[in-house]
Order: structure tokens, then C-alpha cells, then sequence
């Protein structure tokens, strides 16, 4: 038996073991995600057993470095490890920005001290963070953000404010860009800064949403002292960092497009589609582009572990994946009719398939907008010309 | 596997490439052929040349002088056929044909000259308009020591030029397929030119006698070689087509970045860079898709069925697509003979209606996944 094959069934074998049964299902929206952090709020005794287990082997993050708390798989072993679990139908053991953007970012630009100190409590799920990007005036046009950061000698000093921090009310943490140079082009004045939510000075406030969901917040900086120490890089290059990260939560959003369990949209909505020639004719064609975007999906993963992935890919990935995520919830809306359309009631579980039709609208604005990333894709991929 | 052509598989893809964008290029070959009004559309030189490069053998088991490779493989060649729209045999003949005689007896009557690029098989499938290979009518009599048999087909393409064909038939104990000689008694073949200059044909038998051991298989066991062959053309169709969209895309964000209007370059115009880049997006998709199925196919993934009919359902639509927008931003210099994008939007037709088309291969995903 080679050492791939040997791994794969040991992997198995402890996969069988250790994951609960009700954590092989597929997660039911955001709200039943295990998002860990200071104070941690699981779902179920199950889900909080399974994110431990899996953290203890490192596998929430198994392709990170041991020392950091990952698993340190490699490419081939990290890839098992994902079959083997989309084989049972296990779930993610934890949601997390810290896994998905973060971590990615201080693994390539963080100094020791910081990789040591922040990446393993991520891969244990003990800090919840949020991301300050977004201002009111700098969406889509980010790089005009103002948030203001001096430097007063001993600490940051930071005033400003932030729109679109995702659960900013739930999280320990943020990693924030920061204005420290407001002479300097706007790309060139911009850093990368680390902060506990809890320091004085900050306050946020929910967004609400059309959904009737506020995963959004609005956050308010009044002059927060944050330590020298946790600004990541260097000094009014925080733009680097962003954009790397950037990369990885549009990898991300773009993963979480099709719920991620497979299954054929058409064959869930069989019944509803028997005496609908052609609503049934449109979820085939959806499940034909789904199956394709997965196969994609499984292609740019591979390539991005063997290095081989353009750095303007996941512009493609994202765009691609939430413009499809919206087409699933409208076919699912039409074929649910007036059953989908009941806002409170139980046997709508609360108006979840509207709620949730309603929050992928976000999908193709959130981290950068559908036309943000063709643009993306036209200027580095296909080299077009610039205005 | 990895979803991405290993360094042996890329090898064959430059090899592929650049012999395609040379010896099988639009002018050199498509043009030609088409204005010399070839009854072939097709030039048997170039065919032998496939020959002697391997490409005839990449499905052709090692023990009977192929390559034994794999699905895989041969939509690497087809992807660079459909690039450079290159006139040959090689999907049906050196695909389908070869899949049909994988393993029978046949294959030593008939796999030597296809090695070497001589012979040309056709596939004889379809009988009406539409790809049905459900509702095959023609009839296989018990006749002497084989069968007579009677009945029509269409779009047999090569058929003009085939020297033997795989048709399918229904007999007493069900579905079979047989080799049939051109020249057989009672078959008449008659030469139809396409929209994209190649040649299909339409066959009569009137019954056509064959000896048992034209028998490709088992008597009334055709469904499944029918099968396996349908599958191995539809994801090479699938290739192919990805081929066609990338080869228009290709000349047409050129032209993007050469094209002056109301004094800039045309691709400087968001309009035309966002559409751009959709396409971009559904050629990787519909790109990753054919290499599935490719794959499953190859491993005998189980999901193997549903994904070529993904595969090419989705290669269909967007190279429908690639040939739409590749036209339209060409604008009238696009309409014109004498430019080449237009040359993608008629073969982009014809492989989409060849092995079903995106609606029929929609519809079959929707069956196979129970709805």
C-alpha cells in the first residue's frame, strides 16, 4: 500500500469514528455554521465535539504548518482528507474568516511572533474575527478608504469607520486597513491592522438587511489605542495584504455558492417540477451549469495547491459561483410559489427559503461586485486594455 | 487524479498544438478543402500524417500498436482540432469507431488502417433530423448465415468517404451493432455537404446483407457498446467544442486589443471587456467540465454518464456562445467569407447538433438524476 493509500484509510477509519452523526448533514444557512470564538455559541453538543476533535488534529486548518496548529498535510493528503469527509457527508467543522482570509495572509506576510501568537488559536476556533474593509465612500472603490491610524509612539491611534463588517456584534477580533499616510497615493498610505473589539472606543451597530437578517454591521472607531505591534507588514504596504486576501475570501464566497453537498438541485425539487415542463427544463440547465461550476470548482483547487492558478482566478471563481448561487435560490423561490413566499410561519421554517433567496443578493456585491471582478478578469487575465 | 493535464498530457497538448496550428491550419486545410469543393472535405494526406504522429492510436490499446491512452488524451487532440477547425476523421473515426471495435475481433480487420491514417470509419446512427439514438428503427433481419439489413440514417459524417461503417440496427433479440463494408449490396450512400463545409451522408439500406462476424459484439447486446461509444463522442464533442469557443475567443480579444473606434481600442469599452470576460468565465468552466467527464470516463467514475452529458451540454452552450460574441465584436468585417471567425460559428453548429445537442443532453441529466 503506498503512504496515500495508507492515509486515506486511516483517515477514514478515524473519520468514522470521531465524526458525530448529526454532523454529517449538509449545514442549514449561516446560522447553523460553528463559528467558535471567546464565547462560543454551538449549535449543539455534537458540533462543538466534532470542531474539537478536528481541531485537536489539526485538521480545521490540515494543510497549515504543525507549528501554527495546522495539520501539515500535504497537497495530495489535504485533498484525501476532503473526500473523505464529502464521503460521509461531513460538515465543515468550523466557519471561520480567521481559516478563510486571515490565516492565508498572515502565514505569507506575518512576522514569526504574529504566526505564532494568532494562528493557532484560529485553528482551534478561540477568536471570532471580522474583517474592516468596506467604508461608507469606499466599496467597490476600496482603496479611498479613510479610516484614520497614528502612530503616537507607544500604540496606533485609530479613528474612522467601517460598514459591511460581517458579524462585527459576534466577533473577538478584526483585521482592519487603515489610513497612515494620507499624502501618499491612495494604494500607497494604506496598513494592515490587528485589534481586540473589546478595546475601548469601538462600537458597532447591525445592518439590517432585506432579509430581515443583519449578518452586516456598521463599526465605529473613536480614538482606539491599538499595541505597535499588530499591524502586519509593513507600515503603508497594507495594500499587498489585502489584495492576498482579498483572493481568498472571494475563494471562499465562491466555495460557499453551491452549499457544497452536491446534490442535484432538480432532484430536490423532483415533485415540484412533474407538471412544470418549463421550470423543469430550466433547473436542468441549472444543474448542468451547477455540475460544471463543481467540476471547476475541483479544478482550480487542484491547481491552486500545485501552484498553477492564475492570481486573478478566484475573480473568475467568485463571480462565476454567487452569480450561480442567485440562479439556485430564484429556480427554488419559483418552484416553492406560495409555500416559499410565508415570511414567519412553521411550516416555512420561518420564511427560510425566502430569507435565504433574499441573502444571496448580497453574494455578488459582497467582496467586490460582480463588476468589480469582470473587471478584474478583462485587465490581468485577458490583458485588455486599460481607460 | 488531479483536475489538471499531467506534464506527459500537457507533452501531447504542445505536440498536438502545434501541429495542428500548422499542418491543419484554416487555410492550409479548412479553406482549401472547402474551396476545391473536396467530395471528402477533408484531405487524406493530412489524415495519414495523423498517422504517423500517433494521434489515430491514442485509443488503440498498446497490443493491437496504439498508444492505450485514454479519454482524456483524445480531448487534448480535439480540444487543438477545434482551435484550428482542422478538417479530419479523427473524432468519429479515431474516437467513436475505435471505442465501437475495442476489443472484438473486428479490430484486426479494420484498426491497421485506421493506425495508419488509411482507412476512414463512419458512424451510422441517427435517422431523422434530431440525435435519438433511443429511437433507432432500422431493422436487422436474420438472413443466411448474418442478417439483411433495411432502413435509413443521417448526419453520417464522413459517411461520403468512409470505407466501412458502424450501424446500428435492431434485431430480433434487440439493439446490435455491425461493421458494414462500403459497396455492400443495396447501400447507397449519398454525399451531403454541411453549413461548416464538411461532408455527411445519407444512407439507404435495402437489404443489406452481412455475414454474422460483421457482428460488433454480441447479437442484442449493441445498447451498451452503443453506449460506451456515444459517451466517448459526446465528451470529445464536448473538446472539441471547447476548441472551437477558445479558438474564436482567442481571435476576437485580438481584435479587442487592435480595433480602434471613436479613437480608442475597442477593449478599452467596459460593455465589450465585461462580456469579454463572462465568456472567459464559462470557457474554464465548460474547459474543467470536459476533463471531468474525460476522467471519470477513463477511471470508470460512476458519475461518469451525467457528467459528459454536463460536459457537453455546457461546452455546446458556450461555444454557441463564443462564436455569438467572437461575430458580433468583429462587426461587419465578422460577417464577411473572407475573415475566419465566421468559419467557428458554423462548426460550432454542427458539433453541437452531432451528439445531441445542449437541450437534449439537459434533458438526459434531468432523467438520469430522476426528474
Amino acid at each position: 500500500m503506498t503512504d496515500l493509500e495508507t492515509f486515506r484509510t486511516e483517515t477514514r477509519a478515524w473519520l468514522e469514528t470521531n465524526c458525530p452523526a448529526e454532523m454529517r448533514a449538509p449545514v442549514r444557512g449561516e446560522s447553523d455554521m460553528c463559528w467558535g470564538g471567546r464565547n462560543p455559541a454551538f449549535q449543539s453538543e455534537a458540533q462543538k465535539l466534532w470542531m474539537e476533535r478536528m481541531a485537536e488534529r489539526g485538521w480545521t486548518v490540515p494543510d497549515w504548518p504543525r507549528d501554527y496548529g495546522g495539520g501539515g498535510l500535504s497537497a495530495a493528503e489535504t485533498k484525501i482528507l476532503r473526500q473523505e469527509m464529502a464521503r460521509i457527508g461531513a460538515r465543515n467543522p468550523l466557519m471561520s474568516f480567521g481559516i478563510s482570509m486571515l490565516g492565508p495572509a498572515l502565514l505569507k506576510y506575518g512576522s514569526e511572533e504574529q504566526k505564532k501568537r494568532f494562528l493557532p488559536e484560529i485553528a482551534r476556533g478561540e477568536i471570532r474575527w471580522c474583517q474592516g474593509y468596506s467604508e461608507p465612500n469606499a466599496g467597490s472603490d476600496l482603496a479611498s478608504l479613510q479610516t484614520k491610524c497614528e502612530d503616537k509612539g507607544d500604540h496606533w491611534l485609530v479613528n474612522g469607520q467601517k460598514v459591511w463588517t460581517s458579524y462585527a456584534d459576534k466577533a473577538d477580533w478584526i483585521f482592519c486597513l487603515v489610513r497612515t499616510d494620507s499624502q501618499a497615493p491612495k494604494h500607497q498610505g494604506i496598513s494592515f491592522l490587528l485589534f481586540d473589539m473589546a478595546s475601548p472606543g469601538v462600537s458597532t451597530r447591525p445592518i439590517l438587511l432585506i432579509s430581515g437578517y443583519s449578518p452586516f454591521c456598521e463599526t465605529f472607531f473613536d480614538d482606539v489605542k491599538v499595541p505597535k505591534d499588530q499591524l502586519v507588514g509593513e507600515v503603508n504596504k497594507g495594500w499587498d495584504v489585502a489584495k492576498y486576501l482579498l483572493g481568498h475570501e472571494r475563494e471562499m464566497i465562491s466555495g460557499m455558492g453551491l452549499g457544497g453537498n452536491g446534490e442535484s438541485l432538480g432532484a430536490a425539487l423532483a415533485e415540484r417540477l412533474s407538471d412544470d415542463p418549463l421550470l423543469r427544463a430550466e433547473v436542468a440547465r441549472f444543474d448542468v451549469d451547477a455540475m460544471a461550476f463543481r467540476a471547476m470548482s475541483e479544478r482550480f483547487i487542484d491547481q491552486l495547491k500545485a501552484g498553477q492558478a492564475h492570481p486573478a482566478q478566484p475573480s473568475m471563481m467568485k463571480y462565476a459561483g454567487t452569480e450561480l448561487n442567485k440562479a439556485r435560490h430564484e429556480l427554488v423561490m419559483a418552484a416553492g410559489g406560495a409555500d416559499a413566499l410565508e415570511w414567519e410561519s412553521e411550516r416555512s421554517k420561518g420564511g427560510k427559503a425566502a430569507r435565504e433567496w433574499l441573502r444571496t443578493k448580497a453574494n455578488s456585491i459582497e467582496g467586490g461586485t460582480s463588476e468589480i471582478q469582470l473587471g478584474i478578469i478583462a485587465k490581468h487575465i485577458l490583458r485588455l486594455p486599460g481607460t | 487524479m488531479p483536475l489538471y493535464l499531467t506534464d506527459d498530457q500537457a507533452m501531447l497538448r504542445d505536440t498536438a498544438r502545434s501541429f495542428m496550428a500548422g499542418e491543419g491550419a484554416i487555410a492550409s486545410q479548412y479553406r482549401k478543402f472547402r474551396d476545391m469543393n473536396c467530395k471528402d472535405g477533408f484531405g487524406h494526406a493530412l489524415w495519414r500524417h495523423f498517422g504517423e504522429m500517433g494521434f489515430t492510436g491514442i485509443l488503440v490499446d498498446e497490443a493491437d500498436g496504439g498508444l492505450g491512452l485514454g479519454h482524456v488524451e483524445a480531448g487534448i487532440v480535439l480540444e487543438e482540432i477545434g482551435r484550428n477547425l482542422t478538417p479530419s476523421p479523427f473524432l468519429i473515426t479515431a474516437v467513436t469507431v475505435v471505442e465501437a471495435l475495442r476489443g472484438t475481433p473486428l479490430r484486426e480487420r479494420w484498426l491497421p488502417g485506421i493506425l495508419a491514417g488509411e482507412t476512414v470509419g463512419a458512424l451510422a446512427v441517427d435517422e431523422g433530423a434530431r440525435h435519438r439514438p433511443e429511437a433507432i428503427a432500422m431493422q436487422a433481419e436474420r438472413s443466411g448465415n448474418g442478417f439483411a439489413l433495411s432502413g435509413r440514417k443521417q448526419f453520417v459524417v464522413q459517411g461520403a468517404s468512409a470505407d466501412f461503417f458502424v450501424v446500428a440496427a435492431q434485431a430480433a433479440e434487440g439493439l446490435t451493432l455491425f461493421a458494414v463494408e462500403k459497396g455492400a449490396n443495396g447501400l447507397d450512400v449519398e454525399g451531403v455537404r454541411l453549413a461548416d463545409a464538411s461532408i455527411g451522408a445519407r444512407l439507404e439500406f435495402e437489404r443489406v446483407e452481412v455475414d454474422a462476424d460483421a457482428v460488433i459484439g454480441e447479437v442484442g447486446q449493441g445498447e451498451a457498446i452503443l453506449s460506451r461509444v456515444l459517451n466517448a463522442g459526446r465528451a470529445g464533442a464536448a473538446s472539441e467544442m471547447v476548441g472551437v469557443a477558445s479558438g474564436a475567443m482567442d481571435m476576437t480579444v485580438d481584435y479587442l486589443r487592435q480595433r480602434k473606434q471613436f479613437g480608442k481600442l475597442i477593449g478599452e469599452f467596459q460593455t465589450l471587456q465585461h462580456r469579454a470576460a463572462h465568456l472567459y468565465a464559462e470557457l474554464e468552466i465548460a474547459r474543467a467540465a470536459a476533463l471531468k467527464a474525460q476522467q471519470l470516463l477513463d477511471e470508470g467514475g460512476s458519475e461518469a454518464e451525467a457528467m459528459v452529458s454536463v460536459a457537453n451540454a455546457k461546452a455546446g452552450r458556450v461555444s454557441t456562445l463564443a462564436v455569438q460574441e467572437g461575430v458580433q465584436m468583429h462587426g461587419g468585417i465578422g460577417m464577411t467569407d473572407e475573415h475566419d471567425i465566421g468559419l467557428y460559428m458554423k462548426r460550432d453548429r454542427v458539433l453541437n447538433a452531432l451528439f445531441g445537442d445542449a437541450y437534449y443532453h439537459a434533458d438526459r441529466l434531468a432523467r438520469l438524476k430522476g426528474y
